[in-house]
């Protein structure tokens, strides 16, 4: 194995591929594979094992290694047209191949060490985003090769294909859910959980008696008070966004009050023989020291807020909102569209989430946790 | 006794304001409809009798404490365990498949965390992953993983177990990739000098030093499980566990129903975690750790 240079997973890739062609046809129906393209698809995996051999990687030999693989995967992918469902075990066994192919490019680009920024940052990208591409090229290969129903798991390109067809039901879904809903339910809990820990700091026994409290209140499953916000706020989004208030508002308290406290006693001192005034010492030394722990749970509210919106919707709801349309698509076998509103939540939650975070860059950038120091 | 000063005394304050409140809400919020109904009936009660009616509405807006408190008293001993009105067997159902879900979930978490220090390419591809994934709302899965196990026959137990799974694995995998990574170059040098292999300085060194990690990330864990588990409970239309009563509940406008099972489901979540720490404790005592 060393001495020709061949890693496992070629090693492996190689015996797949011998493996498969002995067993076909990929597919056990018309029309089936080119025999021009099944050629095509042995030859690039052929070409990626080379490339994959020998030690010492330069970038152009992985750059053919992943050039290859995925060229290959692209092939087999596409053959699937008009052959849904028929594939058969040498195709899997391709699949396999170009996936062993596609962790050997990872992990050459994994010891990779570029020497410029850019291509550390190119790196560093590439390989989360080459694992989450396989996610997908499995998931699409598979569901279409053994033909599971669209009714159980459609493939990807189906959800991607629904949520260009769908975006006015999914923005007016985003908009009942995420602006109504959550956000108003994140500024409503966020600033009165912030206020109550003003108001907790300068009252000492409060603090000691709110701080287990809120802590407690972590473990417990807020989620269900969505029925109660129910009967008091209607169906529409006051009552998610109540729920959402409820979750957001802990996190904030606890993590609030523990900020203050945060400045140094040297620091603190300071401002004393400064003679200022609480309030003074408060907004010019304490809330800005306190400013890593408020935006630790804004970021850890903003997932919440979204997970109590959705799940309120869940319980009772009007026509229209993210959880509604997930629970009420599957019920109705239109799993696509489930799927569709899924991804959309996802990728919500992460802008949510990365505003927040690119928020506290530009406002903490003075802070060590930020400057790296 | 400081803990009595610093802490017993303040939190049953202002617990015990939070009842006081409450009960004034209760007031508040049951008046309109209590007003309604005297004058449907041509009553005119007085102030006393008309607070007393308020706190005792068979369905209020809010139903007042000792209401929910008698509720969930006779719902949890006053009834045989087995009955599909006890609250402990209710309880049970949704403690059940918490437990299974925390346990696959720890497990799990700890075998990707193992994989992601060791194995490089695991830990480039996989890691941003797992913390992008602590962004997005992954409970919006629920139904689908019902959905997906549909065609298995799987019984409900286990469905709802998968749900708690998956949202209590990428606690333990952050928690444990952190706690694998905690012992120091010193320290890892140290190992290097003994001419120790892989898997002892992964058993003498990395495993003892991730241990309050992993108590730390089990506690997180273990109460998303038991809100994955209860979320659970709404779309499958389970007929038993707090999910399904909080449901019925919801149906019915039965609100003392609710704050009961919603009771029910704290007391279950607190002594989760509060297992979870006792056994954090005993542990970090037995291996000689001191009270920090």
């Amino acid at each position: 194995m060393t001495r020709l240079g061949l890693s496992w997973q070629a090693l492996s890739a190689l015996v797949l591929c011998v493996g498969a062609a002995f067993g076909l046809p990929l597919f056990g129906a018309q029309p089936g594979m080119g025999a021009v393209a099944t050629a095509e698809i042995f030859a690039l995996i052929f070409a990626a094992i080379v490339f994959s051999a020998g030690s010492g990687f330069r970038p152009t030999s992985v750059l053919l290694l992943f050039a290859a693989t995925h060229a290959a995967v692209w092939l087999l992918v596409s053959g699937l047209a008009g052959n849904e469902g028929t594939a058969r075990l040498p195709y899997f066994a391709l699949l396999a191949a170009t996936w062993l192919l596609a962790w050997r490019t990872v992990s050459v680009l994994s010891h990779l060490r570029p020497v410029t920024a850019q291509g550390r940052t190119f790196v560093r990208l590439a390989i989360p985003l080459l694992f989450g591409v396989w996610i997908l090229i499995i998931w699409e290969a598979i569901v279409r090769g053994a033909g599971v129903s669209a009714i159980i798991l459609p493939p990807p390109s189906a959800i991607a294909a629904r949520i260009v067809t769908s975006l006015p039901m999914l923005a007016a879904d985003v908009n009942q859910t995420i602006f109504k809903s959550a956000l108003t339910g994140y500024v409503l809990g966020g600033s009165a959980g912030f206020l109550v820990a003003i108001l907790a700091d300068r009252i000492a026994f409060f603090r000691r008696g709110l701080l287990p409290i809120g802590n407690m209140m972590s473990a417990l499953p807020i989620i269900g008070v969505a029925p109660i916000m129910v009967t008091w706020f209607g169906p529409d989004w006051p009552s998610k966004a109540g729920v959402v208030v409820v979750m957001t508002f802990f996190p904030m308290l606890v993590n609030t009050v523990t900020g203050l406290t945060a400045s140094g006693h040297m620091e603190r001192d300071l401002m004393r023989t400064y003679a200022s005034s609480y309030w003074q010492t408060l907004f010019k030394l304490r809330l800005p020291a306190a400013a890593p722990f408020i935006f630790n749970a804004l970021k850890i509210n903003s997932t919440l807020a979204l997970i109590g919106a959705i799940v309120a919707e869940f319980f009772t709801t009007p026509v229209v909102g993210m959880g509604f349309r997930i629970s009420t698509e599957i019920g109705l076998l239109r799993v696509d569209m489930a799927w569709a509103e899924i991804a959309v939540a996802a990728l919500a939650g992460s802008v949510f989430y990365g505003v927040i975070a690119l928020i506290e860059r530009a406002t903490t950038f003075w802070h060590p946790s930020v400057r790296g120091g | 006794m400081d803990s009595l000063r610093d802490k017993i005394i303040p939190v049953t304050t202002i617990l015990a304001a939070l009842v006081v409140v409450w009960y004034g809400f209760a007031v508040l919020l049951n008046a309109p409809f209590q007003r309604d109904l005297d004058r449907r009936a041509g009553e005119t009660p007085g102030f006393t009798e008309f607070l007393g009616k308020t706190l005792s509405q068979p369905k209020p807006t809010l139903p007042a404490p000792h209401q929910v408190a008698q509720n969930f008293f006779e719902n949890t001993f006053m009834r045989k365990i087995s009955s599909n009105r006890s609250l402990v067997y209710h309880g049970w159902v949704t403690l059940s498949s918490t437990l299974l879900g925390f346990a696959f979930g720890t497990a799990l978490g700890i075998l990707i965390a193992v994989g992601i220090v060791h194995v490089t390419a695991l830990d480039r591809s996989l890691m941003p992953w797992i913390i992008v994934s602590q962004t997005i709302p992954i409970i919006a899965l629920a139904p689908m993983v019902i959905l997906l196990l549909g065609p298995f026959n799987t019984p409900a137990i286990v469905t709802k177990a998968l749900i708690s799974t998956y949202l209590s694995f990428f606690p333990v995998a952050v928690g444990m990739v952190k706690g694998l990574r905690s012992p120091e170059i010193m320290h890892l040098d140290l190992m290097h000098t003994y001419n120790a292999s892989a898997s002892q300085t992964f058993w003498k060194l990395r495993v003892p030093a991730s241990v309050p990690f992993l108590f730390t990330s089990m506690k997180v864990a273990i109460a998303a499980s038991l809100v994955g588990a209860i979320v659970a409970e709404l779309p499958t239309g389970a007929v038993a566990g707090i999910g399904a009563k909080l449901l019925i509940g919801a149906y019915h406008s039965q609100s003392i129903d609710i704050w009961a099972a919603l009771i029910a489901g704290s007391v279950v979540a607190l002594i989760l975690v509060g297992m979870v720490g006792f056994a954090g404790r005993q542990v970090e005592k037995s291996m000689g750790g001191r009270p920090a």
